[in-house]
């Protein structure tokens, strides 16, 4: 059972998206990789467009690539996964979130109902 | 669960670095049944193993078991196999599941000459590797056989929860361990009775982690039909003996196999190798160690750059260092 909040918007591609812009994977994301052993985020000030690939998650197993779920200018990276990448598994809504985006324009994302039931 | 060699295999059960944990400290069971399995018989079975493998399998003794190799007639090798001695003029040979079909018309295409018949047993077998270091203290209390004196590399029958099966004390996780073979229609059963008595379920995740930190070459990573079987460090299974692609084993390898550890990045296979911004190489396998906790990885470089002490590894367009180390990279105690 994954835990998906229902006041983030999701990429079909497993992000999620907070109001602020803050920028993670889902409970089911993180929970289909397995243990998360790695994290390389974007650098601050790099402008992205939704939908482009812009950090790599990496399991014990594989390394998986992180989409934009918004365009805009990254105005945040999450430091802590550098010494502790594993807080992606414990905590995908808060301590694991990857970097934070000043969004112009949002990609094509669901509400929680809609990621959830795609994920069931 | 993912496609492997025409099986659908498992990853991971409840997470990789858990199923890892429990085999280097405890014990846990991997369902290999996919690999394969041929009986060599007759009075020719001897002299055919030892026309298509590398190893001295006269050495053999019934009750034993012995790691070899297939080499191919091109170079390379066609795979590697165990084999275990039933008795006199009667072996099993144990293949990666991959190499099933490849390994058979290969073997069939040099019976000619020898009095030898092949069976293939790939379906009537399955097969559940117990790895770790309290396999033979979980085991004991449930088989009338005596565990303590049957040593690395015994293959002997016994009864495990009742049922007739064949152990070895043989396995691929650098773990003390048995090898579980039992017919096809008891597995799932013996399977739920070894989970019972406290032994981890383990899938293909934890099997190339713990595989990897052992040293161990993977068929499809480390050897191929392509790459030199000599370029590993496991030239002691070529002994001094006439046998298929001979000649080609009497070369020096153009590539040699290496240990590799990294600080913080991990490596994949196919991720390009470097000295001083010329690639010298390429992975082989990598992961994140989760005995060692660094990442680590195999690579296949110029046998120039054998000895090199430090290179630097190309990961999605970057060069990250990389400190040469020796195999294997954890032993058990």
């Amino acid at each position: 059972m994954t835990n998906t909040p229902t006041e983030l918007k999701y990429a079909a591609s497993h992000e999620w998206l907070a109001a602020d812009g803050t920028v993670g994977i889902t409970d089911f994301a993180q929970d289909q990789l397995g243990d998360v052993v790695y994290v390389e985020l974007p650098e601050v000030g790099r402008v992205v467009e939704a939908g482009e690939t812009i950090a790599v998650v990496e399991s014990v197993k594989t390394a998986s690539d992180i989409y934009a779920p918004a365009s805009g200018t990254i105005i945040a990276v999450n430091e802590d996964l550098s010494g502790s990448p594993e807080l992606v598994n414990s905590a995908p809504y808060e301590g694991g979130w990857l970097f934070k985006l000043d969004v112009t324009g949002e990609g094509d994302l669901m509400d929680a109902a809609a990621y959830a039931s795609a994920n069931n | 669960m993912v496609p492997f060699g025409g099986w659908d295999m498992p990853v991971q059960y409840t997470g990789v670095k858990a199923e890892h944990d429990a085999v280097r400290r405890a014990a846990g069971v991997f369902d290999v049944s996919h690999m394969g399995e041929f009986r060599v018989t007759g009075p020719g079975a001897l002299a055919f193993l030892q026309h298509v493998t590398t190893n001295d399998v006269s050495k053999l003794r019934p009750g034993r078991a012995q790691y070899n190799w297939l080499p191919g007639t091109q170079g390379g090798l066609v795979d590697d196999i165990y084999i275990y001695m039933v008795r006199e003029g009667e072996y099993l040979m144990v293949v990666n599941a991959s190499n099933v079909s490849k390994d058979w018309a290969h073997l069939q295409a040099h019976t000619a000459g020898f009095d030898v018949q092949l069976t293939d047993e790939s379906e009537r077998w399955a097969l559940l590797a117990v790895q770790g270091p309290q396999s033979e203290t979980l085991l004991q209390p449930h088989t009338s056989t005596d565990l303590s004196s049957k040593k690395k590399n015994a293959y002997f029958p016994a009864t495990l929860f009742g049922f007739d099966v064949w152990l070895a004390r043989t396995g691929y996780t650098g773990e003390d361990g048995f090898e579980v073979f039992t017919d096809a229609s008891e597995a799932e059963t013996i399977w739920d009775k070894l989970l019972a008595i406290g032994i981890t379920p383990a899938g293909l995740g934890a099997r190339d982690t713990l595989r990897l930190e052992a040293g161990f070459p993977l068929y499809g990573h480390e050897f191929s039909d392509s790459i030199h079987p000599l370029s590993s460090t496991y030239s002691w299974v070529v002994k001094d003996k006439t046998h298929v692609g001979r000649e080609h084993i009497s070369l020096a390898p153009p590539q040699k196999l290496i240990g590799l550890k990294l600080d913080r990045v991990p490596v994949r296979e196919g991720y390009p190798v470097k000295v001083g911004g010329e690639v010298v190489g390429h992975i082989t396998s990598g992961t994140s160690s989760p005995t060692l906790g660094h990442p680590i990885a195999m690579a296949l470089v110029q046998a120039a750059h054998a000895s090199t002490d430090t290179f630097e590894v190309e990961v999605r367009g970057k060069d990250h260092p990389a400190t040469r180390m020796d195999l294997p990279f954890y032993k058990s105690s």
